[in-house]
């Protein structure tokens, strides 16, 4: 039975494309045939960040118009062979997508690979609910600031009466909160939302906390996903996650707050 | 300077304590069935047509208030009836609907 996975957040900008290529790969890294699927029909994103822009062909909402086969719009991964991509259309609008086809397409990825993630758009428009309608599981991407915390917590709302597990009242999708953007100096000033603050607020159990990193920009830039730098804190935290959605039992860390010697903060300005 | 941070009081409270407040009060009140969508326009609908069988009043002079605090949420509203005489100097026209 494959897991079917939405990484959503309600809004926009928090790290699901980034988390989504991250944990993907990570997948696809343990042996597990993975496909990640790109909800944001009209801003896809998700090709860029795998580093597969230049291949795409055909996209989901080809599919579910028949105007392309399934495996015509997939894209293998260049790095791993237990990887692909069904990327989303840059052209058609949002209402391209249909609830039969959306669970058509899910529903044979589902048989042919182990993980199917599903990286939502921003907002909680049609595009979102099509996201989280087929899910199993729900990984909420949240930064630890209010206004991400204010819409994961509606997306949770959503979660529990708006997706096909809801509609036909079977067991509840199982929801995984991933903190991201975290940064424990401010956390430590007293100037950011810690964990437990995050935590008890939303009352959802923790898959990870991937920490504010240069690298995350940088994997962007080269459109290698951040979990292939394993020297980066940011790699190291998604490799974590992926051992314990993997069923692994693994302490968070928290990783220290970087780039401050003693020196400079005994004299240095604060920030 | 960092060295002189260490003998300051300590600035009360944190930003993140504040946000952590404010977050757990406004979550509160949106888990709530207070927060459903259209749920003011349909209670003033319905208010309007019970008080409308027995009275005739005019539709602009209802006013419907809905005050969201920590601890307690309430629902005020406010019709004016047309022939209701004063009694004393009390004008008000939520006494008014005490009244009726």
């Amino acid at each position: 039975m494959a897991r079917i996975i939405v990484m959503t957040s309600g809004k926009g900008g928090v790290g699901k494309t980034t988390s989504t290529a991250a944990l993907g790969t990570g997948l696809a890294l343990r042996g597990h045939k993975t496909v990640v699927v790109d909800f944001d029909v009209g801003l896809r994103n998700l090709d860029l960040i795998m580093g597969c822009e230049r291949r795409v062909v055909f996209d989901f909402v080809n599919v579910i118009a028949g105007e392309a086969k399934l495996h015509q719009a997939l894209i293998k991964d260049k790095r791993h062979e237990n990887l692909s991509i069904l990327p989303a259309s840059q052209t058609r609008d949002k209402e391209a997508l249909t609830k039969e086809g959306v669970e058509r397409v899910i529903g044979q990825l589902a048989q042919e690979f182990d993980y199917v993630l599903c990286d939502s758009p921003a907002g909680i428009e049609t595009g979102a609910l099509l996201a989280m309608y087929c899910a199993d599981e729900a990984v909420v991407v949240t930064n630890p600031e209010v206004s991400s915390v204010r819409d994961s917590d509606r997306i949770l709302g959503l979660l529990a009466s708006r997706t096909r597990r809801a509609e036909r009242g079977e067991a509840p999708v199982k929801q995984h909160l991933l903190l991201t953007r975290y940064d424990q100096a401010r956390v430590d000033r007293g100037d950011m939302l810690k964990v437990e603050d995050v935590l008890e607020i939303l009352a959802i159990p923790l898959l990870g906390i991937v920490p504010e990193s240069e690298a995350v920009l940088r994997a962007s830039n080269s459109g290698v996903p951040v979990i292939l730098d394993e020297k980066s804190a940011a790699g190291r935290a998604y490799a974590d996650a992926v051992s314990r959605l993997l069923g692994d039992q693994i302490e968070h860390r928290f990783p220290a707050a970087q780039g401050k010697s003693l020196f400079q903060r005994l004299f240095g300005r604060t920030a | 300077m960092a060295l002189f941070d260490w003998f300051r009081v300590p600035r009360q409270p944190r930003s993140a304590s504040l946000a952590k407040e404010r977050l757990q009060i406004l979550l509160a009140h949106e888990r709530t069935e207070l927060s459903r969508p259209n749920l003011l326009p349909e209670l003033q609908r319905d208010i309007m047509e019970v008080i409308l069988r027995h009275l005739e009043i005019d539709r602009d002079k209802v006013v419907m208030k809905l005050d969201r605090a920590p601890d307690l949420s309430t629902l005020e509203i406010n019709i004016e009836l047309p022939h209701a005489t004063p009694r004393r100097n009390d004008a008000e026209p939520k006494a008014a609907l005490q009244r009726a």
